[in-house]
């Protein structure tokens, strides 16, 4: 006879559960990922000059930068194999709504991909010699950004399933509309290394996030049933 | 439990009328079967009566009420088999079927492993599963979610002869219990019950006037 | 409008359009020109270089009208699935993109002699430099598809969900404080430019907008003309 069954589960637990189930246990993905963020940043000094007082002034920027390529690394394949082995028009015909399919397959990217990049963050904040008053406030603005990276790029990864050259095209989709959150961030992190609040960047930033949570499952749903077509 | 119906029903697939003026009738405890050659559009109408195409032709009403006012009732009350096999290799087997069933909001898991002879691969990771053995595990969905529309296209691909006639026996099960069902078949052995004949309606592009985009 | 929804009515309605279009383009350049270039006064502050206004202020202006354009016509294509629709926001993209990037090129040779800078990172330039990216998109995703239609409904879904960023263009420069000069034609209490410039400004604006239109008829014609030629020789083939 078989093994107990798991307990069941409701709709969205399951996805979301599902999902961090499938990177974890290809875990490669995630490791690359984090990889990456830190190769990507460790060019800079390398590019740039190791002088400490220039890297410190570019510490905020090129962190967030790098965070954000890192994380369009992972995003094409936040559909892709769901579409390739028939799981997608399956997930489309669930009674569960698409739109919260996709909040929760976003929520399982970010645990999975945005939540890493900010642990490594702060070590990453040192090679760079970013000054200490800038530590928390990187953490809060990356806490803020990096959901609205995991929504858009969501979108944007809907959008392209299925075409040519797709990776690349994902990125051309995303990075535009993901400047804003860009701009408030770094802008964030230097009023707090300025040592002036960073309030209102940091509201700006959530209410960026809500918008981007309000807003993107209703594009990214209609772009998955084209695609299930 | 209800009646599926359709009439007038069009699709028009990359620059091609596949077909045009189609309408069936599957009643409770009816079985509906789909022939055809390649390209008649087996695949497209059952992608069509699911609801992953739009209608953009014609009508689908279910106990009469177009589907169009309905859609969530009809997600509910539908399980689609397609060619491939949804399955995730890095999951159990267990684990695959667990989720399609938290998915639809439960279901008899255990039991429906057992009625495909799955049982005693239930904890193996589903990568080390044969073409049949997936595709059994697919259609363990039939027997684990209660439903009262399938839609079938060539489940038996890849089936043995048993595997087959577990098939059979759960699609008789179902129609026995009252539940309807569509299935494209390749016509091999020529089926009984009701037959829907996609080449009589092939579309003719002479027949649209002014070319369409 | 949903009787233009036709295609053989739509391009009826646009071939007898089209001359007036050229027409009226030709004639409002023409004589924007002359005002601009000759009439026009030169500015106090900034002499003859205030006249590189006249091509770059309706330009912006069309980047945004066409965005709009492509958005709405893709909105309709989505909703009512007028195939039209969307042949009229696959035409308009690159006349719009072509628009943002004249207003970009002209707005930065006007920066250097008046801001003493090509570039500047202010909201204004960077939300339209955002806004080329989104019609560079639009036109990538359209074509990246072997199944046509798709990629053409992909398309319109990022256009309608690009067309925030419309509002923010046009308020950047009173929500920030920017380098960028603040509203001074459309605005709730009327121009505040004076008439000798806004003649020419308004005359180059329907100008840019009737050459859109000339455009955007030809390339729509055009495509349904390509569309006819392969029916036909689908159709033959088929025969």
């Amino acid at each position: 006879m078989s093994a107990p069954d798991p307990s069941p589960g409701s709709p969205l637990g399951a996805l979301i559960a599902r999902d961090i189930r499938l990177a974890l246990r290809q875990g490669a993905d995630s490791m690359m990922v984090i990889v990456f963020f830190v190769l990507v940043v460790v060019l800079f000094p390398l590019g740039v000059g190791p002088e400490p007082a220039i890297l410190g002034r570019i510490a905020a920027g090129v962190i967030w930068v790098a965070a954000l390529l890192a994380a369009m690394l992972s995003m094409d394949r936040l559909f892709q194999t769901d579409h390739e082995d028939g799981s997608l028009e399956l997930l489309v015909l669930s009674p569960l709504p698409l739109e919260l399919q996709f909040l929760a397959k976003a929520t399982a990217h970010w645990l999975t991909t945005g939540l890493p990049l900010i642990i490594v963050a702060p070590l990453l904040g040192l090679l760079l010699n970013m000054a200490p008053a800038g530590y928390p406030v990187m953490l809060l603005a990356l806490a803020l950004g990096t959901p609205s990276l995991s929504l858009i790029g969501g979108v944007g990864a809907a959008l392209s399933l299925g075409a040519r050259r797709s990776g690349v095209l994902l990125s051309l989709l995303v990075l535009p509309l993901f400047i804003p959150v860009l701009i408030f961030g770094v802008s964030a992190v230097d009023a707090g290394l300025t040592g002036s609040a960073a309030k209102a960047q940091l509201l700006i930033l959530g209410g960026l996030l809500l918008g981007a949570v309000a807003l993107a499952p209703w594009a990214a749903a209609a772009a998955l049933r084209q695609a299930a077509e | 439990m209800g009646q599926f119906t359709g009439s007038g029903l069009s699709s028009f697939r990359g620059q091609r009328l596949v077909f045009r003026g189609l309408d069936f009738d599957v009643g409770e405890g009816a079985m509906l079967h789909l022939v055809g050659p390649n390209g008649s559009g087996k695949s497209t109408l059952l992608r069509i009566m699911a609801g992953l195409l739009p209608v953009i032709e014609g009508q689908l009403r279910w106990d009469g009420t177009p589907l169009a006012e309905d859609r969530d009732g009809h997600r509910a009350r539908l399980l689609y088999v397609g060619h491939a096999d949804a399955v995730k290799g890095a999951l159990s087997v267990t684990e695959n079927l667990q989720f399609w069933c938290d998915m639809s909001g439960g279901g008899d898991m255990a039991g429906a492993l057992e009625r495909f002879n799955l049982g005693s691969l239930a904890d193996l990771p589903a990568r080390f599963l044969s073409a049949g053995q997936r595709r059994r595990l697919n259609l363990a969905r039939l027997a684990a979610v209660p439903a009262a529309l399938w839609l079938l296209d060539e489940p038996a691909a890849s089936l043995d002869i048993a595997s087959a006639a577990i098939l059979e026996q759960a699609i008789a099960r179902h129609l026995a219990d009252g539940g309807c069902a569509v299935m494209a078949s390749h016509g091999r052995h020529p089926p009984d019950g009701m037959v829907l004949a996609l080449d009589q309606y092939a579309g003719n592009m002479a027949d649209l006037g002014d070319p369409v985009l | 409008m949903h009787r233009f929804a036709n295609p053989t009515r739509f391009l009826k309605l646009i071939s007898a359009l089209q001359p007036w279009a050229m027409g009226i383009s030709v004639l409002c350049l023409a004589t924007g020109l002359y005002f601009a270039l000759i009439v026009s006064p030169a500015d106090y502050q900034q002499s003859e270089t205030v006249r590189i206004m006249y091509v770059h202020v309706p330009a912006s202006w069309m980047a945004m009208f066409c965005y709009s354009a492509l958005a709405g016509a893709s909105a309709a294509g989505l909703i009512w699935r007028h195939l039209t629709a969307f042949v009229v926001a696959r035409a308009t993209a690159p006349i719009g993109a072509a628009f943002t990037f004249l207003a970009l090129a002209t707005g930065s040779l006007w920066g250097k002699p008046m801001w003493g800078t090509w570039w500047v990172w202010d909201a204004r330039l960077t939300s339209v430099l955002i806004l080329l990216f989104l019609y560079l998109g639009f036109i990538a995703l359209e074509g990246a598809f072997d199944d046509r239609s798709r990629g053409m409904r992909a398309a319109a879904i990022l256009a309608i969900v690009g067309a925030v960023n419309v509002p923010i263009i046009k308020y950047s420069v009173d929500w920030w404080n920017t380098l960028h000069q603040p509203a001074s034609v459309v605005k709730l209490d009327g121009p505040a430019i004076q008439s000798s410039m806004l003649t020419p400004l308004l005359l180059m604006a329907v100008g840019y907008t009737a050459f859109y239109f000339w455009v955007m008829f030809v390339r729509v014609r055009a495509e349904f003309n390509d569309a006819r030629i392969q029916a036909l020789r689908l159709r033959h083939s088929q025969a």
